[in-house]
């Protein structure tokens, strides 16, 4: 049994390539598609990596971040995000909650690779 | 003996002189060469109706009552014109200047053209000149009689009424020939003047006699004199001083002496020549009085009236010629005075009470000067006659029995009044209408009550109860012990109380009073009379003046900049300081600054009345009253425009909210777009690298992998189309494919397109198909993708369990309305005002599209002539379409 | 004689002028208060018993002092006739 993660995102078709991608090199892959009580979730299923999308229904991936560091002391649980918006404000957001890793949409399939096996080992 | 129709022809043939002497000043006048008849030495003779037949008789006999007290009924006018220069040639400049027609004219054109205050002086004047007509009557009379007495024909006496009846033709006659804007009356002052050298000539003659052809010489006479019952000093100085006042104060408020010394005045410098020649007239005429009295108390016997000693005397030294003449000279002295006050006192009567009245009656007739005109003269004729026939009524009434000088007197006094009025109106600015009023009211009142009705005759109008024990039997109200002071003479009795409470009145209620406007400049053009109406060549140096122009600038213009104005025209003059020169260029400077701020009539008033050379005439203070009323225009239409301003600035930050929202939601776009178009990018490059790294993938996952690829292309393509669209139709460029349909047929391919990749199930249409059978020209295509944009929108956010969506079609005449009402949540409020805006999302929750749906219908359905709205309050979401079934009738 | 000296002399004697004409009427103002004092003495005579000033004492008193200011303005009046912008002159 590898190393668990998991993965937050709406987008049917990035989650199955994500999920191929992890899972081909030995990782579990969890999902969970709507930002309502990804906190929940989280917080219920402790992953080794988290992959979180940043435009989720319901609930902003900031927001899910800000959430986990700050009330529920997650300080140490590696969180690589993942982005359609490219803007530099955006990057500053997901750095000022406390993100390990921010890769911007479209990913080459390699960078989220090497960056879930840095976190994951970290 | 002469009989006394020879005396009636003389006198007649006199006046018959006269009036020739009149005709011909009057006809010299008319063509223009009044050289001779403006001389001093005429404008002097006038001046001597100041001498009536008072003076001619009634001298002698107050003389040969009291002694050498008459002689201050002549004292006072003397130092009144040998002080010409402190007040009368104010007053005659005043008179000029603002062209008064009588001393009533002058306190109520002082006092803010006040009618009321003009009304009550004429009223004072009417009576208090009503005795004085009265003595002359009684004097013109009293010589007829001793002529008639002489040659027994006494019961042929020619009545007073006669001689009032002739007075008051000759004064009709030629003081209302013709209406002078000046009020001139060259042919009567002519005749006036004749009869003041007659009179002179007369008295003189007779005085000579008495003194060398009776007395002796000058020696011997004055040993006479010395002998005589009046031979020592015997006058009461309170009278002394009080009677020299009452005559100084009466020579200047006489309406006759008013009309002679001011209006008929043609030249400032007559008063220089005046100054002397009228005290060495008065000289003249004063000089034989003590003696003939002193002659007639030793000659005639006793008993006999005094008041004629200067007819009595020649006569009984059988001296006719020398009586006649004498005659003539008392006959010179009634004729006169009465002729110019009758023209005085119509004049006032005239202005002030009949024309005011007759305009308040007939609102119309003013127009027509040629009516007014001869209205005026009638008013004038008929004044003449009633004020005569007053005087009159009084002599009637008085029986004519009292002395010549007690009458004088009481008429003095009664003028008298206006004194302090006047005086407070030339040289006090303070002045005021009310104190007026109020100095003028209780003066007079006094008056009247202590002097007047007493000299009518005790039990004639005031009874002798009142006369001891006063008005309602309070003894502080005796007419002749006011609060109690007995045992004063009472003629000064009277002149004290009523100068006294007059001054105080009128300086009391001026004090508390505020004047108006009009009085205000009126007071100023009286006080300042000779800095407003003297040239530029001044005594007053130029710096008090330029204080003064400095200081009206600062209230104008401010004290900063009213300054910085005057020192730089003070560096351009080269004068050290800070005040220039009133030089012409630099009040033309400063008039135009100032005309800036208040307006130009008002800036040339102003700076007129500091620097003098102009008065203020009643256009100036209409064009400033014309400048007041632009100015408040004015300032009306400033308001009007700071209210649009605010308006304008209401709708602008309005406008600047919206571009505020509409700002963010670009923001908000551009993130979203760049989402929209990221997400299938990344879907593509990850699968496509997934099918170029991974060898060995099943050909189930590489069909599966490579669709996701095609699908996630053709979901780009459709939003790269949406962007084309709307760009395309917001920058106009759209070309219409204009055709006719049937608008069922449109809604059922929108559906048709709309569900097409449903199972049917999930949103169900409600429509009317019967009502739908509508032709239309339009474009079908682009109508048909706003209904298929609506009825997506309800598929995909509709939130009821049932979804339904309800189509109801409406028309009116050539309007065609759609309804689309889904039965959902609806769109909250905040949202209803963005959803057409371009980017906008209703929800973020389902993100079905990029936000470009509603903009690009609106942006289509104005392009078809109609619009799209959101319907309030139907419960769900509920769109409006309206449009034209016709899109060319429509476009006309 | 040059144009300029004959300015200079006008202008000279024409401000001496003026300050005479000052004083002129400074006298002819002067006047009437003269004679209203010289009129008043009579108040300072008795007019009981018999120091009382005899009628004719009286008379060429009054008639002088009256002569006597009708004279002196005459004599101011004269020169000041003689500008002829005086009647312009205003000043208080």
């Amino acid at each position: 049994m590898g190393k668990r993660v998991l993965l937050i995102e709406d987008e049917p078709n990035i989650i199955e390539a994500i999920s191929f991608i992890l899972s081909r090199d030995g990782w579990t892959v969890e999902t969970h598609a709507n930002g309502h009580d990804a906190v929940d979730v989280v917080q219920g299923n402790l992953p080794d990596v988290l992959i979180l999308d940043v435009m989720l229904p319901g609930k902003s991936g900031y927001d899910i971040l800000r959430e986990l560091r700050a009330h529920h002391g997650q300080t140490e649980l590696p969180v690589l995000m993942l982005t359609a918006r490219g803007q530099s404000k955006d990057r500053d957001l997901a750095e000022q909650a406390g993100v390990n890793r921010f890769i911007t949409k479209p990913f080459s399939n390699a960078e989220v690779l090497d960056a879930v096996r840095d976190l994951g080992e970290a | 003996m002469i009989a006394l129709n020879a005396l009636v022809a003389i006198c007649l043939s006199y006046v018959a002189f006269l009036f020739a002497v009149a005709f011909v000043a009057e006809r010299a006048a008319r063509r223009g060469q009044v050289g001779w008849l403006r001389s001093p030495l005429v404008y002097t003779l006038s001046l001597s109706i100041y001498c009536t037949a008072w003076t001619f008789y009634g001298a002698v006999g107050y003389a040969a009552r009291s002694g050498l007290e008459y002689i201050t009924i002549y004292l006072g006018p003397s130092l009144v014109m040998l002080g010409w220069w402190w007040l009368v040639r104010k007053m005659v400049r005043i008179g000029r200047t603002q062209r008064l027609t009588s001393i009533a004219d002058l306190i109520s054109s002082r006092f803010g053209k006040s009618n009321l205050l003009a009304i009550g002086v004429t009223i004072l004047a009417v009576i208090g000149t009503t005795p004085y007509i009265a003595l002359q009557l009684q004097s013109v009379t009293l010589s007829f009689d001793v002529f008639a007495q002489a040659s027994g024909e006494a019961e042929q006496l020619p009545s007073a009424i006669w001689v009032a009846i002739g007075l008051a033709l000759f004064t009709v006659v030629f003081g209302t020939r013709n209406l002078d804007v000046n009020e001139r009356h060259h042919g009567v002052v002519m005749a006036i003047a004749v009869e003041a050298v007659v009179k002179l000539f007369a008295l003189m003659a007779v005085g000579l006699f008495v003194v060398w052809g009776i007395g002796g010489g000058l020696g011997a006479t004055l040993e006479k004199i010395d002998d005589s019952e009046i031979g020592a000093w015997q006058v009461e100085g309170g009278r002394w001083a009080g009677l020299m006042l009452l005559s100084a104060a009466a020579f200047l408020c006489l309406p006759r002496m008013f009309q002679v010394m001011v209006v008929e005045n043609d030249d400032e410098a007559h008063l220089r020549t005046a100054s002397w020649a009228f005290p060495t007239y008065l000289i003249c005429m004063s000089l034989f009085v003590v003696p003939i009295a002193v002659v007639g108390l030793d000659l005639m016997p006793a008993g006999s009236n005094p008041d004629l000693f200067v007819l009595t005397i020649p006569l009984s030294q059988g001296r006719e010629g020398l009586a006649i003449l004498s005659f003539l000279g008392g006959f010179s002295s009634a004729t006169s005075m009465v002729i110019v006050a009758a023209i005085a006192l119509s004049t006032m009567v005239s202005n002030h009470i009949v024309m005011p009245i007759w305009l308040r009656f007939t609102n119309s007739g003013a127009v027509v000067s040629g009516d007014v005109r001869n209205v005026v003269l009638l008013a004038r004729r008929l004044s003449i006659v009633g004020v005569v026939m007053l005087g009159y009524l009084y002599y009637r009434l008085s029986g004519g029995g009292n002395a010549l000088a007690a009458i004088g007197l009481v008429s003095f006094t009664g003028v008298a009044q206006v004194l302090p009025v006047v005086l407070g109106g030339l040289f006090w600015r303070g002045a005021t209408r009310i104190g007026a009023f109020a100095g003028l009211t209780l003066g007079f009142s006094v008056w009247l009550f202590t002097l007047f009705l007493p000299s009518v005759g005790t039990g004639v109008v005031i009874s002798t109860t009142v006369m001891e024990q006063g008005f309602f039997g309070w003894s502080w109200l005796r007419p002749q012990a006011l609060f109690g002071i007995e045992g004063l003479d009472p003629l000064m009795h009277t002149l004290f109380w009523s100068l006294a409470l007059n001054t105080i009145a009128f300086f009391g209620f001026s004090l508390v009073s505020f004047p108006t406007p009009l009085e205000r400049l009126q007071g100023a053009q009286f006080v300042n009379i000779f800095q407003h109406s003297s040239s530029v060549r001044s005594w007053s140096p130029g710096v008090a003046q330029s204080e003064d122009l400095m200081v009206m600038a600062q209230r104008i213009l401010g004290a900063g900049e009213a300054q910085a104005l005057f020192s730089r025209a003070a560096r351009k003059q080269g004068v050290s300081g800070n005040l220039p020169e009133p030089t012409p260029g630099f009040l033309e400077l400063l008039e135009r600054e100032l005309s800036g701020s208040v307006g130009a009539a008002t800036a040339h008033a102003m700076i007129g009345q500091i620097v003098g050379g102009m008065s203020v005439s009643v256009q100036d203070l209409m064009a400033v009253a014309d400048e007041s009323a632009q100015l408040m225009e004015y300032s009306a239409r400033l308001k009007e425009q700071s209210d649009e301003l605010s308006r304008t600035a209401r709708k602008l930050r309005e406008a600047n909210q919206k571009l505020t929202r509409i700002s963010v939601q670009k923001d908000a776009f551009l993130s979203q777009i760049s989402h929209e178009l990221r997400t299938p990018m990344t879907s593509v490059r990850a699968f496509s690298e997934i099918l170029r790294d991974s060898g060995q993938l099943t050909e189930a996952e590489q069909t599966k992998y490579a669709s996701i690829i095609h699908d996630e292309a053709i979901r780009l393509t459709r939003l790269l189309d949406d962007l084309l669209d709307l760009s395309v139709l917001e920058n106009g460029q759209v070309s219409l494919n204009l055709r006719h349909d049937m608008l069922r047929d449109l809604l059922d391919r929108a559906a048709a397109a709309a569900l097409a990749d449903d199972d049917g199930s999930a949103l169900r249409l409600r429509r009317d198909r019967a009502l739908e059978d509508i032709p239309i020209y339009t474009d079908p295509d682009r109508l048909t993708q706003v209904f298929i944009n609506l009825i997506s929108n309800s598929k995909k956010y509709c939130e009821a369990e049932t979804p339904e969506l309800h189509i109801r079609v409406g028309q009116r005449g050539d309007l065609l309305s759609l309804d689309f009402v889904d039965n959902g949540f609806g769109i909250s409020p905040e949202a209803q005002d963005v959803i057409f805006e371009k980017f906008a999302r209703v929800s973020d929750q389902k993100a079905g599209g990029a936000g470009l749906g509603l903009a690009i219908c609106r942006q289509i359905m104005a392009r078809l002539g109609g619009e799209i709205t959101y319907l309030k309050g139907e419960g769900g979401a509920a769109f409006r379409i309206d449009l034209p079934t016709n899109i060319t009738v429509a476009a006309q | 004689m040059t144009d300029v000296t004959e300015t200079t002399r006008t202008s000279v004697f024409l401000e001496r002028q003026t300050y005479r004409r000052r004083r002129l009427v400074d006298a002819a103002r002067l006047v009437p208060v003269l004679g209203l004092l010289l009129w008043l003495v009579p108040l300072l005579w008795p007019s009981e018993g018999d120091s009382r000033p005899a009628m004719s004492t009286a008379i060429l008193y009054l008639f002088g002092v009256w002569i006597f200011l009708v004279v002196i303005k005459f004599l101011i009046a004269r020169p000041l006739r003689s500008d002829p912008s005086d009647a312009q002159d205003g000043q208080e």
